[in-house]
């Protein structure tokens, strides 16, 4: 144990001296919060519509206005030609064009119905689908008007006659931002402790020391936990701290216990810490640490859940992230803050992850070789 | 030299190879307890395919080999609480200071912290380098170094220390001093186990051993050597071996 000491001591020491080390842990988790917080939306602002509006008439006018007097829409080109409109699309101009065909108000007033078509650039299916549905519900909204407009009559209060009525549990303003935090705090928390355990290792390699370290009666285990250690030490600092710029800045919620998070969050790490550490002593230099950590991260990072739900993957996918720690960490983070679940809501995960840590832990130091 | 009569390291036909290539070709020899014994050969050689299996770095492909006692097939680990080792590689944190270095080798062998303290007083004071304890390792000339080095791998008061070409890239005034350092470490009971390729520091060793593709062409004192190959001084014997 007595050696163990030794090892954290040298290691906080180098960590700390090194220049580049303290602007990493203190500078790149605000800049990624706060400005990852805000750019990762799946909120539609802003929709750039062109509108094609051949009848020119009274009523025609009164729909492009409604679109103008949302915050959603920003009406980007008026014109009388199809393919000026198709242009906009092309030149990313425009999301979505709405066409007004000619005789659009004279229908509806002689036969009571009349089309108007919407063409949505179809690229990014779920912002298409989100303009459908918002456009949608903007044009109905015009529907009932002119219903009350044209008959002259009051408007019915309860056109259904089953009424809905939604309340959001847990979110109730549906603020994405306390939704996608958590998630980037994973990875920040992750590629922090994963990157810093696989380069060490590699280092002591690069520069010669390790032959020096090998050559010494120490063991694997207290090398392996002088090694690790020092990051757990930092990645939990990281977390505290993320968590404290998410309730300062974001007013994120946190309904569930800390101690539980903090408690899985040492589970997880030593997972991650064990794949950084596994990584390392199957490389001999810091560009295959590199290369192979940065490509488990993005597979691991775009099937977390951070964005989509892993439940609507295919069943497939949703195998692969057995072994996805991002994926256990993501839902428990979230469920533990927002939700306030316990321990026993969490305990799957926790058993999984346990499970994992203690097969990548034995990998890793079965492959930590002293002899060549 | 009779007060060297024990041996400490016994090695019978070592075989090494990686692949086809035969790195150590049957290598039989003993050092005894408390000499200097430098193990001398050309680039590629196999000097350090050898010192890295006497240091349980590598397992050899067969053979028997026993230092301080140990098998280092069975007994690795007590054979490294026994022996120092300094590479031809740097083997100091250049990110440390000279004090914290010793500190952390010290301390990885299993010494306590208060005894660490005052050793590091006394090796200071008598490397001269009391100014310098709290410089980064990188600030450091190559000879301060190498010296820092050899001490940090004695520290821990081994049997036996090894030494992989420690005195590469540094002028003749810093190689005497290392070579008083080696003879006081010999004197204090230390066996030294050196490669070189400089063969004037051939002449301050008790015995040598020149090695050439892998085999051991000759092994005696440095004046039975010039006499069994006919030569004036160590350059000329290496020369006709190495024919």
């Amino acid at each position: 144990m007595r050696k163990i000491k030794f090892i954290l001591q040298k290691e906080f020491i180098q960590i700390f001296r090194n220049k580049t080390m303290l602007p990493l842990i203190f500078g790149v988790p605000i800049i990624q919060l706060v400005i990852l917080v805000h750019a990762a939306t799946l909120e539609m602002k802003s929709i750039d519509m062109f509108v094609v509006d051949k009848d020119l008439s009274s009523l025609s006018h009164k729909l492009i206005n409604k679109f103008e007097g949302s915050p959603f829409y920003n009406v980007s080109g008026v014109s009388f030609s199809m393919d000026e409109a198709e242009e906009a699309i092309e030149k990313n101009k425009a999301d979505f064009i709405m066409h007004i065909p000619y005789g659009f108000e004279r229908n509806l007033m002689r036969e009571n119905s009349s089309r108007i078509q919407l063409l949505i650039d179809g690229i990014n299916g779920t912002a298409a689908s989100l303009i459908n549905a918002y456009s949608s519900s903007v044009i109905s909204d015009f529907n009932r008007n002119i219903i009350v407009d044209l008959t002259k009559m009051p408007q019915i209060k309860d056109m259904n006659p089953i009424a809905i009525e939604t309340s959001y549990w847990y979110n109730p303003e549906l603020n994405y931002k306390i939704y996608m935090l958590p998630g980037i705090l994973v990875i920040l928390v992750t590629i922090i402790s994963m990157f810093l355990a696989a380069m060490n290792i590699v280092r002591e390699k690069e520069i010669g020391t390790i032959e020096q370290l090998n050559v010494t009666p120490i063991k694997k285990y207290e090398f392996i936990v002088g090694k690790l250690v020092p990051f757990m030490i930092i990645a939990l600092f990281e977390l505290a701290f993320g968590l404290a710029i998410g309730k300062i800045f974001f007013h994120i919620p946190m309904v569930g216990s800390l101690s539980l998070l903090f408690g899985f969050t040492i589970v997880y790490l030593m997972v991650v810490l064990g794949i950084g550490l596994f990584i390392s002593t199957i490389s001999s230099t810091q560009q295959q640490v590199m290369f192979i950590a940065f490509f488990f991260m993005l597979v691991f990072i775009l099937m977390s859940g951070i964005f989509t739900p892993t439940e609507s993957m295919p069943v497939w996918a949703q195998r692969v992230n057995i072994i996805n720690p991002f994926y256990y960490f993501m839902r428990v983070i979230r469920m533990i803050l927002l939700k306030g679940s316990g321990f026993w809501d969490i305990s799957r995960e926790f058993f999984s992850l346990s499970i994992y840590a203690v097969i990548i832990l034995s990998l890793a130091v079965w492959r930590y070789r002293k002899v060549a | 030299m009779l007060k060297h009569t024990e041996n400490i390291i016994v090695v019978k036909n070592l075989i090494k190879k990686f692949g086809s290539f035969i790195a150590n070709d049957n290598l039989s020899f003993e050092v005894k307890k408390g000499e200097i014994f430098g193990f001398l050969g050309a680039n590629g050689a196999g000097k350090t395919t050898a010192i890295k299996i006497l240091s349980g770095l590598s397992f050899p492909t067969s053979g028997d080999v026993m230092v301080a006692g140990y098998d280092v097939y069975k007994e690795r680990e007590k054979v490294k609480e026994n022996i120092g080792y300094m590479s031809q590689k740097f083997s100091l944190y250049e990110d440390l200071t000279v004090r914290e270095n010793i500190r952390f080798y010290g301390g990885i062998y299993g010494l306590s912290g208060k005894y660490i303290k005052e050793k590091t007083e006394s090796l200071l004071e008598r490397l001269k380098m009391k100014d310098i304890q709290n410089s980064l390792i990188s600030s450091l000339p190559l000879g301060w170094k190498q010296k820092i080095a050899f001490s940090v791998a004695i520290f821990h008061d081994p049997k036996i220390v090894f030494l992989d070409e420690p005195t590469g890239g540094v002028d003749p005034i810093t190689r005497r001093d290392f070579w008083e350092m080696i003879y006081e470490a010999s004197d204090s009971g230390i066996t030294v186990f050196v490669t070189t390729h400089y063969m004037d520091e051939a002449e301050y060793c008790d015995r040598v051993s020149i090695m050439d593709q892998g085999r051991i062409e000759g092994l005696d004192t440095p004046g039975e050597l010039k006499k069994q190959f006919n030569a004036k001084n160590m350059d000329e014997v290496f020369l006709k071996i190495a024919r």
